[in-house]
């Protein structure tokens, strides 16, 4: 799978490291909470160690379960979420500030503005990562679950598509509600169809791997085992064309594709699922009148300022954005709230706003080492499944912020995907709690010196001798 | 509060944003320095060097220190502290060893899960006796060699014999 394997040299667990950086993201999303307020109300916010310690038990909390259950995964990781997750609870609590104060109730409580009811689900995401963590002790217990998890993650995939069900926002069928909560379940549908592509690209790869004929130096697969990449582009046109979902379509189809290319080794993988992305897309172009719209906007953007469903949003961004310049205005001192939806799809336009190109890159750089973390995981890993299981998690999340944090700086049209543990939502933030429970738990057993085999496999071999 | 602070204010954050980028980098750095890295050879030529093993030492055989439970314990020195696979599909693969007993098969359980249509699901075990290691077959369809010889029951292996498993050979290396 890989040229190289890579061994730890040193069998430390690094929890140390972890904890000391944990407190340090802590600090920080405190300090950024402070400085908005000192900025908005020119005084210390009087809540902000209240805060500070819930926040702080919460990630106590975290830290604990993985001491436990997982101690030699990554130290990384869970600080660099912890910061990016704290970081925009701060934004979305500054943004609340700027608008007129919205109130919701929930379950009798009453909450003013969205950053309450995110602390909350901060707080049901860091439970389901320790849930996770605790419940699946060993990833390849999942390897179990690999049909199982296609139809659950179809089945997630296309929920927004039942009548009554479902759900439609700013014209993407991505929602469902039931009663008084709605829930995006494509963010639930990423996690179990990549460990869906993981398990059966594990058992599959030996045939994918097989060479056909070779064509300008590449060896193309035979034409008989493009079942499955055919399989992959059609459901996510399926979700392109029927949920009008590019973000997710992409998604979805290049988390597949760069897990096969894992998987099996061969470039022509990639270079077929390119083909076939640019002739979808070229088709969807020429055959749907909101994708062309969204190429529209993304290469003449100034154009469709005022039009209806035009690219209002995408160049107030812009201008938020260019009004931060390199260094920011500072957190609280700029106006991203103009932008329309910036709690959800544009919140990195209010970061790039706020704390300037530097910030941004920063923030940037944090999901960068989020994606090495999970990729290195993968290399360390001594299991087949494993590995595709990190790259598939490091890779969906990689592809997530590159179309968002594109879209939003016009690098690629436009199309709506939450910023993982930034933006404003439940169902993202839950769901990538989960994700990097998954990758933590896979990096557990690549980086545990001389793995441990199960009681139970030394108990069979006296049964065996017996 | 005033623009001057505000503007520290400001700065401040950002440097401290990177601050905590470069504590992360500088982390992950000492998986850059601190790790071992094996380039898998495509056609392995190396084969046992039986002029380099050594012969499990008889007489005293030190009991292992009573190192913290959970914690590998130090190996002696002159002991194995390597599993490598030198050929088969996994070539260039390094399993470190502690004083857990090493199970190798296609079974996904297994603690080396070896990619190779030649192996039993639980093929062999290799276990550690008073600071040397053992192998023993686990009842397999084509069976365990140590260097020429079919492992029947427990064999000592010493450093550098290979021990071919299917189309796999591994051998440990201090």
């Amino acid at each position: 799978m890989s040229a190289a394997t890579v061994a730890p040299a040193s069998t430390r667990s690094r929890r140390a490291a972890e904890l000391v950086m944990l407190l340090f993201a802590i600090a920080l999303a405190m300090a950024a909470y402070a400085s908005v307020s000192l900025a908005r109300l020119g005084r210390l916010p009087s809540d902000m160690l209240g805060y500070g310690v819930g926040l702080g038990a919460l990630m106590l909390l975290a830290h604990v379960t993985v001491r436990r259950t997982a101690r030699y995964a990554d130290p990384v990781l869970l600080p660099v979420v912890t910061l990016l997750n704290g970081l925009g609870l701060v934004m979305i609590h500054r943004l609340d500030l700027a608008s007129s104060n919205r109130v919701t109730s929930l379950a009798g409580w009453v909450l003013h503005g969205d950053a309450p009811l995110q602390l909350v689900w901060t707080a049901v995401g860091v439970l389901a990562f320790v849930v996770v963590l605790v419940a699946v002790r060993d990833h390849r217990v999942l390897q179990r679950y690999t049909y199982t998890s296609m139809v659950v993650g179809l089945g997630l995939l296309l929920l927004p598509l039942v009548p009554g069900l479902g759900h439609v926002v700013n014209s993407a069928n991505i929602w469902i509600r039931l009663g008084p909560l709605s829930f995006q379940p494509g963010e639930a549908a990423k996690i179990v169809l990549i460990v869906f592509f993981a398990g059966y690209l594990v058992a599959k790869r030996d045939v994918l791997a097989l060479a056909g004929q070779r064509f300008l130096g590449v060896d193309l697969p035979r034409g008989r085992d493009l079942g499955p990449i055919l399989l992959a582009w059609l459901a996510s046109l399926g979700v392109l064309v029927f949920e009008r979902d590019l973000g997710t379509s992409l998604l979805f189809f290049g988390t597949f594709v760069v897990v096969l290319y894992v998987a099996t080794e061969r470039l022509s993988w990639l270079l077929i699922g390119l083909v076939l992305f640019l002739g979808g897309s070229y088709a969807a172009y020429l055959i749907f009148a909101h994708v062309r719209q969204r190429v529209d906007i993304w290469l003449h953007p100034f154009a469709h300022v005022n039009e209806p469903g035009g690219s209002y949003q995408l160049v107030q961004g812009l201008f938020g954005m260019a009004s931060g310049g390199i260094l920011g205005t500072g957190l609280g001192r700029g106006r991203p709230d103009i932008v329309p939806l910036v709690k959800s799809d544009f919140i990195v336009a209010a970061f790039g706003e706020e704390l300037g190109l530097t910030g941004l890159m920063a923030l940037i750089v944090l999901y960068g080492i989020i994606v090495e973390r999970g990729l290195r995981t993968a290399i360390a890993a001594r299991d087949a499944f494993g590995k595709l299981l990190a790259a598939g998690l490091a890779v969906g999340l990689g592809i997530q912020v590159f179309v968002i944090v594109g879209g939003v700086t016009r690098l690629v049209p436009l199309t709506g995907l939450t910023t993982p543990f930034l933006s404003y939502g439940g169902s993202s933030l839950l769901a990538n709690w989960v994700l990097v429970a998954l990758l933590l738990r896979v990096s557990d057993s690549a980086r545990r010196p001389a793995a441990a085999p199960q009681a139970a496999s030394i108990e069979e071999t006296q049964v065996v001798r017996l | 509060m005033s623009e001057l602070t505000l503007t520290a204010i400001r700065l401040g954050f950002l440097a401290l944003l990177w601050l905590f980028v470069l504590t992360a980098v500088s982390v992950m750095r000492s998986d850059l320095f601190g790790t071992k890295v094996t380039t898998r050879p495509r056609t392995s030529t190396r084969m046992g060097r039986p002029g380099r093993s050594r012969p499990p030492k008889a007489g005293k055989p030190g009991p292992p220190k009573a190192g913290r439970p959970g914690l590998p314990v130090r190996p002696r020195r002159g002991a194995a502290r390597n599993l490598v696979i030198t050929e088969g599909p996994l070539a260039g693969t390094s399993v470190r060893l502690g004083d857990e007993p090493v199970t190798i098969g296609r079974a996904p359980d297994c603690t080396l899960v070896l990619a190779d249509d030649f192996t039993s699901a639980r093929h062999a075990r290799l276990f550690s006796r008073d600071g040397s290691w053992f192998v023993e077959d686990l009842g397999s369809t084509n069976g365990t060699y140590l260097e020429r010889t079919k492992v029947i029951g427990q064999v000592a292996v010493p450093v550098g014999t290979p021990i071919r498993i299917g189309k796999t050979v591994v051998e440990l290396r201090k």
